[in-house]
């Protein structure tokens, strides 16, 4: 990554620093996913992007806004693209998934935070993310407490957007999301000086909804009884589509589904016979967070569904294109992400409904449900989530980690009995 | 075959190393323990010595290894986790059936549910070591007593607790009861307490009614402990001293279907 430097002096990064974090994310790239065998062609995509992950894009970014675009920085799967796209703007996802930007974060929050937040807040502070140093605009959401908090101390530094997330699906949580979203459109409206159109927005809808059957069709690919992909490169290709452009990110889907198609005709897999299928549910797992897919992988199974906002929750149920008027997209964008199940909500039952529905679909032998450190609301849902699964008669395994590779060894005795049981 | 063949266990745990011999008709041949100290690969080598002098050949005899270790025993055919391993030997020791089995080890707890000799469930603490026998370690240490005798003198206390669940706390706490002048069979008793207490916790969350309940693991050596758990849990909990080696005999049991 070292033909960017002028670019990162130019955005105001810390260079000395940035370049610890440049120097190790190649030899883990390498051992996590270059030494997987007969990895489908259509990956080198990913691994070019990833390789020059702090510069490809960000490069890209920087063009658009001289041409007079605006950038909207993201955090969650409930925020909806379109309303930026339909503006002419650019989402981006933020750095957030390094142990390297914990300590950063640390400096201002309580240590008893999760570690998504501590790095998306020391990622900003200790101006090591350039998409962090690149959007004119961050939109953050109320999905949990250490996120409300932590947006009044990045709101100190950036210009942010909050949209108030209901926490229950009622009819009138339904109509207050809806005016969250009139209201987002609003602002993304003010900063980027362009109208928001009955026709631009639904060219924005019909872009994401084709991004999202993308996605659906790489996944698809994975409850083929030969698995055609690794976990780790679905994982992989799902963490980039937050960064990329969607129109690139369909086409690219699209194209490795196709491949992976064929060799599911041509009874290629990239695992052995055998090989335990598990399902892993809870918490996101941003990018370069390998860690638990790479344990998984290399003791005896293999990922085949992330029940995750790095997931299925990122890209299931598409928004309705008919609509005619802004009131009805803004209406039909509102029960689309309204869908979405995350334990934010109370009761949040359609979560469990998902997993189940997804151990068939993928015929996953057992279920990995893993929270991050401090998610106090991923790690009571568990209780339930765990419960629901004994009863159907589907193996379980509980887990709560960290980025930090501390328990690596504890993780792999785990899960290494949990596939010896299967 | 030039000498007698045999199928042995190996259980690196984090305290203490394991090793069980079975000979052919899966009787127990020999069985002993080691510190681990400080290298496994070297704890690895000398019970590959170990086993020559005891006249078992390497080269004709089929070998599992288990526990955190497991991966440095070179002459292993296999590793297989602690947790199968612990569930077969506890099953080879105390009956099959159902059985819940409170394995607490030198640096972690675990908690198996066990079906006609089949792992259904698990549980093991996490990175904390209260409710293991470091904290106990760390406690006799505090106390200057040796564990053995901690557990016999908490046998002649009562009356005082610890309410940290941290061993570093605690350990504070433990050091204030002395400078306080507390008697030390109440402070060894709070510190069994401590510990049986963190235990049954997390076993209540897997013991199925009606499934047997059985210790394994080194705090096997303690009866205090023992009775101290069935207190607890209110249940009768089997225990023998070879409970020690559940782990190493499941791994010797796993090497003869290899």
């Amino acid at each position: 990554m070292s033909n960017y430097v002028e670019m990162w002096k130019e955005l105001g990064m810390d260079l000395e620093n940035h370049d610890n974090l440049c120097q190790v994310l190649p030899t883990a790239f390498g051992d996590v996913f270059l030494s997987q065998q007969n990895r489908p062609q259509g990956m080198a995509f990913w691994d070019m992007v990833v390789a020059e992950i702090h510069g490809i894009r960000p490069a890209e970014l920087i063009e658009a806004q001289k041409q007079g675009r605006k950038v909207f920085g993201t955090f969650c799967v409930y925020v909806p693209d379109e309303v930026v796209i339909a503006a002419n703007g650019i989402v981006t996802g933020l750095c957030g998934g390094s142990q390297f930007w914990v300590p950063g974060g640390e400096k201002v929050l309580p240590k008893a935070t999760c570690p998504l937040i501590k790095a998306s807040v020391g990622a900003r502070l200790d101006r090591t993310c350039p998409f962090f140093r690149i959007a004119d605009m961050y939109v953050g959401e109320t999905t949990c407490d250490g996120k409300k908090k932590a947006w009044e101390i990045l709101g100190q530094d950036v210009p942010m957007h909050i949209m108030d997330l209901p926490q229950m699906k009622r009819p009138q949580d339904l109509d207050k999301w809806t005016a969250e979203i009139a209201a987002f459109a609003k602002a993304v409206e003010e900063l980027t000086g362009n109208k928001i159109t009955v026709e631009s927005l639904n060219e924005a809808i019909r872009v994401i909804n084709e991004k999202r059957k993308a996605l659906a069709r790489v996944y698809a690919a994975r409850k083929a009884a030969n698995l055609p992909i690794s976990g780790k490169d679905v994982l992989l290709l799902t963490q980039i589509a937050f960064f990329d452009d969607p129109v690139r990110c369909a086409q690219m889907c699209n194209k490795l589904a196709d491949e992976l198609e064929q060799r599911i005709k041509d009874e290629v897999s990239v695992f052995p016979k055998g090989t335990k299928r598990l399902l892993v549910s809870g918490t996101p797992l941003a990018i370069p967070n390998w860690k638990l897919h790479h344990i998984i992988e290399t003791s005896g199974a293999a990922v085949v569904c992330e029940e995750m906002c790095t997931g299925t929750r990122y890209f299931e149920n598409l928004v309705d294109e008919t609509q005619t008027t802004l009131e009805g997209q803004f209406r039909a964008l509102a029960e689309r992400y309204m869908k979405t199940n995350c334990a934010c909500f109370t009761p949040n039952t359609g979560r469990i409904d998902d997993i189940i529905r997804y151990v068939k679909e993928y015929k996953a032998d057992g279920v990995i449900d893993v929270n991050l450190k401090f998610c106090c609301l991923y790690d009571t849902e568990g209780y339930q989530v765990e419960k629901a699964l004994k009863e159907a008669g589907i193996p379980v395994l509980g887990l709560e980690t960290d980025y930090t590779d501390a328990d690596a060894e504890q993780l792999r005795t785990r899960i290494g009995a949990f596939v010896e049981m299967l | 075959m030039g000498s007698q063949s045999y199928y042995i266990g190996v259980d690196i745990g984090s305290t203490c190393t394991k090793t069980i011999v079975l000979d052919t008709e899966g009787q127990l041949h020999k069985y002993y323990t080691q510190p681990t100290g400080w290298s496994s690969a070297d704890t690895a080598d000398s019970v590959k010595e170990r086993l020559s002098q005891e006249g078992v050949s390497l080269e004709d005899s089929l070998c599992v290894a288990t526990g955190y270790g497991r991966v440095s025993v070179p002459f292993a055919n296999k590793t297989v986790t602690e947790i199968t391993c612990h569930a077969r030997g506890a099953s080879w020791l105390y009956g099959s059936g159902d059985i819940t089995v409170i394995d607490v080890g030198g640096q972690d707890t675990k908690i198996i549910a066990i079906q006609k000799s089949r792992v259904v469930d698990f549980m093991m603490n996490d990175k904390c070591s209260a409710g293991t026998g470091r904290f106990l370690d760390v406690m006799a240490n505090s106390l200057g007593v040796r564990q053995a005798e901690l557990c016999e003198l908490a046998a002649q206390g009562g009356g005082v607790s610890i309410s940290s669940m941290c061993t570093v706390f605690a350990e504070s706490e433990v050091i204030g009861l002395i400078g306080r002048g507390e008697a030390r069979e109440n402070i060894a008793y709070a510190v069994i307490d401590s510990i049986v207490k963190k235990v049954a916790s997390q076993a209540r969350r897997l013991i199925n009614p009606g499934a047997k309940v059985c210790l394994t693991g080194g705090l096997c050596n303690f009866a205090y402990i023992h009775t101290a758990l069935e207190r607890e849990l209110q249940t009768p909990v089997l225990s023998e001293k070879r409970g020690q080696y559940a782990g190493a005999i499941g791994a010797a049991l796993l090497a003869k279907e290899l």
